[in-house]
């Protein structure tokens, strides 16, 4: 079974606070990692090839210093990293690096399941997965949780939905997006670590893909980002002081106040 | 190619750009700011300036459609078994909004089988056309199909904006059809303005896990998409005189469908959803104990809410996955929120701030949670909750 699974380099925290006097954010941390999400796609891979055998790739889209991480994946059992790098995917939005991982993953040939994570922790689209399904032109499945069944140009897995799941068959090539129910990421082998040290990531340029130039990064996004800025939560925060029988008779008598009642 | 500059003649070395950078690729040397090589032409450094001093040259993407000949606003009207989610009514309340400030038509877009009567659900709510496409295979959500049939229907009528609710559904279908016809989508936005010089749709979104809040436009492809979040906007009260024309557009329903969903499975063990709810009961690693859990049930249940919980809670087995809020759980918004046990770490923020009133229950007085809480009760869950049970239960009867 050829397994793909797409991961993406995001900051290490999400943690960033704010200075109150300039609006503007302060990061404590710049590392970057593998989106959490994707890690249980890599581990998810990596499940399927202790079964059926095959070949376990991880593709990304980044700046250079990515194939690092893609390394920290040998490490963990993937056989190979690929590494789609070249200023002309800067600034690309979800349309734009589904097309240029569209064109990757054409570029390594037969395939047979791409598995993505739910969603990136640094812009939370979840779109790409879906949306590089439509550009291959293969079914896609979201919030996979569970596979049930997976051989030879058949998946059956399971769905998290909003009360519960769905069984959804697919015929192969598919892709699926992971939640992190699906697994427990592994931790790396001393065997692997070894491979990975020696292992060179291939790094491709738009032009070894074949992209067209005009579908990538800044180019090929139709949306633009036109303003950013750090959410106030304007709140009056009220204490409600006193034994606790009292605390909650005060506090029962503010909310039917707002007329609470009306939701209950 | 697109490029971001530093204006060296404006740039003060302030170094707000450099706070301001989410992927830390602004330097400052010798009292100047530097772009590095890892900048991903993100832009949010420019309107970070205080002194315009960074230049950001996009190219203008060109246009590949006539935008002229799109007019109108669409909503995604999600439904199972012919009842509209709330996302959906809410959607097509603000759609309204758009539309009357665009003066254009607002549609819905129902497919299913046997959701005639939900069309008109949907104009009590302020649709004036529903596009209903109604047959045996669309019984079930199927990205396939629905994909397919979406995509048919934009492309014939050419509407201007498309929204759909940030939804299980809604997250897989949007990416699906913007994909198919190369146009941009704006994810889990909580905002829409039309802008009143291009009148074009501003979106507003979270990112960062809630730390940032982005706007952004789709300037030059048709339509513009957006999924939107669950409780953010605000449904109209439904009017069942209002007039309202159901079309059956002529589209092709696709057959031998690859994709096969097999079985449907409810297992919330509640009777409320927990993105619908109104009031939610959330309890964290304070609770102490799974058998806690059980007072935070009590609690819901005279309200009629939902319990909800911290990744804490759920990690130490106390309660299910699908319970829990936040940045890798659900995404709520209820009228009232209550926090029992939990610190208020910014993943959990993440998933419940837009709340609209929030209850803080927490022995800690320095607890975060009571930096976004509207009402904070310092003291032990354990003496806090059956008061408010007890208090409820003599108040609302
Ligand atoms: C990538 C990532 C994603 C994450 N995603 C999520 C997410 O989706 N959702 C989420 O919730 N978290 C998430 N987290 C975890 C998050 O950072 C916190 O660890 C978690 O929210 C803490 O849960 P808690 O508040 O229940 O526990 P704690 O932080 O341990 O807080 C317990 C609180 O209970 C109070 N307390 C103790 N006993 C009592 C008592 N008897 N009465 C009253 N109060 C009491 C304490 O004062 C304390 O404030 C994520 C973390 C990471 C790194
Ligand atoms: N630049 C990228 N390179 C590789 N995979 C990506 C990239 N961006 C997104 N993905 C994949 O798509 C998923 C969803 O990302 P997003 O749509 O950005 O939330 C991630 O979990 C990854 O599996």
């Amino acid at each position: 079974m050829n397994i793909i699974v797409c991961l993406k380099q995001v900051p290490a925290t999400t943690e960033v606070k704010m200075n109150k006097e300039t609006n503007t954010l302060i990061r404590e941390n710049n590392e970057s990692i593998i989106n959490p999400f994707d890690t249980y796609a890599v581990e998810e891979g990596l499940c399927i090839k202790d079964e059926h055998g095959g070949k376990v790739t991880a593709l990304s889209m980044g700046m250079p210093f990515v194939a690092d991480l893609l390394k920290e994946t040998i490490a963990l059992g993937v056989d190979e990293g690929v590494l789609l790098s070249d200023r002309a995917f800067a600034g690309a939005d979800t349309l734009a690096t589904s097309y240029a991982l569209s064109m990757g993953v054409k570029k390594l040939g037969q395939y047979d399941l791409i598995i993505c994570g739910k969603q990136a922790t640094d812009g939370d689209t979840a779109q790409v997965g879906p949306s590089l399904a439509e550009k291959l032109g293969i079914p896609h499945t979201t919030y996979v949780r569970k596979i049930e069944e997976i051989r030879e140009g058949y998946i059956r897995c399971q769905r998290m939905t909003e009360d519960g799941y769905e069984v959804i068959e697919m015929p192969l090539p598919a892709i699926i997006t992971v939640v992190k129910e699906i697994n427990e990421p592994r931790l790396p082998s001393i065997k692997n670590m070894m491979r990975a040290k020696k292992a060179v990531v291939s790094i491709l340029t738009a032009e070894d893909v074949g992209a067209d130039i005009e579908k990538c990064g800044l180019k090929g996004s139709p949306t633009q980002v036109v303003q950013t800025f750090v959410p106030v939560h304007n709140v009056n925060s009220e204490m409600i002081e006193g034994e606790p029988e009292e605390q909650a008779k005060k506090l029962v008598e503010k909310l039917l106040s707002m007329h609470f009642e009306k939701a209950v | 190619m697109a490029e971001i500059k530093i204006v060296t003649e404006k740039c003060i070395g302030c170094k707000l750009c450099v706070s301001a950078c989410p992927f830390s690729a602004i330097e400052v040397e010798e009292k100047k700011a530097v772009i590095l090589d890892n900048c991903t032409l993100c832009g949010v450094c420019v309107s970070s300036c205080k002194f315009d001093a960074i230049d950001f040259q996009k190219d203008e993407t060109q246009s590949t459609v006539d935008i002229s000949s799109y007019n109108g606003v669409w909503v995604f009207a999600e439904q199972k078994d012919g009842v509209p989610n709330g996302v959906a009514l809410e959607l097509l309340g603000e759609g309204r909004k758009l539309a009357d400030t665009l003066q254009s038509p607002l549609s819905a877009v129902l497919l299913g089988e046997n959701v005639g009567e939900t069309a008109k659900q949907l104009i009590a709510h302020g649709a004036d056309n529903v596009y209903l496409v109604d047959h045996p295979s669309l019984k079930n959500f199927i990205d396939e199909s629905y994909a397919d049939i979406f995509a048919q229907l934009i492309e014939t009528y050419k509407p201007e904006i498309v929204l759909l609710g940030a939804t299980t559904y809604g997250r897989s279908l949007g990416p699906r059809v913007s994909s198919r016809i190369s146009t941009g989508l704006t994810a889990d936005c909580t905002k829409l303005e039309i802008d009143d010089e291009r009148k074009i749709l501003l979106q507003t979104r979270p990112a960062f896990g809630g730390n940032l809040m982005a706007t952004i436009i789709c300037p030059n492809h048709r339509p513009q998409m957006s999924t939107v979040r669950p409780k953010v906007m605000k449904a109209m009260e439904p009017d069942s005189s209002r007039l309202g024309n159901i079309i059956t557009p002529n589209v092709k329903i696709p057959e031998n469908l690859k994709t096969k969903v097999l079985e449907v499975v409810s297992t919330l063990t509640e009777m409320v959803n927990l993105t619908e709810a109104d009031i939610i009961v959330s309890g964290g690693r304070g609770m102490g104990d799974p058998k806690n859990f059980a007072l935070l049930e009590d609690l819901a249940r005279v309200l009629g809410g939902a319990v909800g919980a911290s990744r804490a809670a759920v990690d130490a087995g106390w309660i299910e996955y699908s319970h829990q809020v936040g940045q890798t759980g659900k995404t709520v918004g209820p009228k009232v929120y209550f926090a029992c046990g939990i610190s208020g770490a910014v993943q959990h923020l993440a998933g419940m701030s837009s709340s609209d009133t929030i209850i803080a229950i927490n022995k800690n007085p320095d607890a975060p949670i009571f930096n976004i809480a509207t009402f904070g009760i310092v003291g032990d869950v354990l003496q806090v909750i059956p008061a408010l049970i007890s208090e409820f239960k003599t108040q609302l009867g």
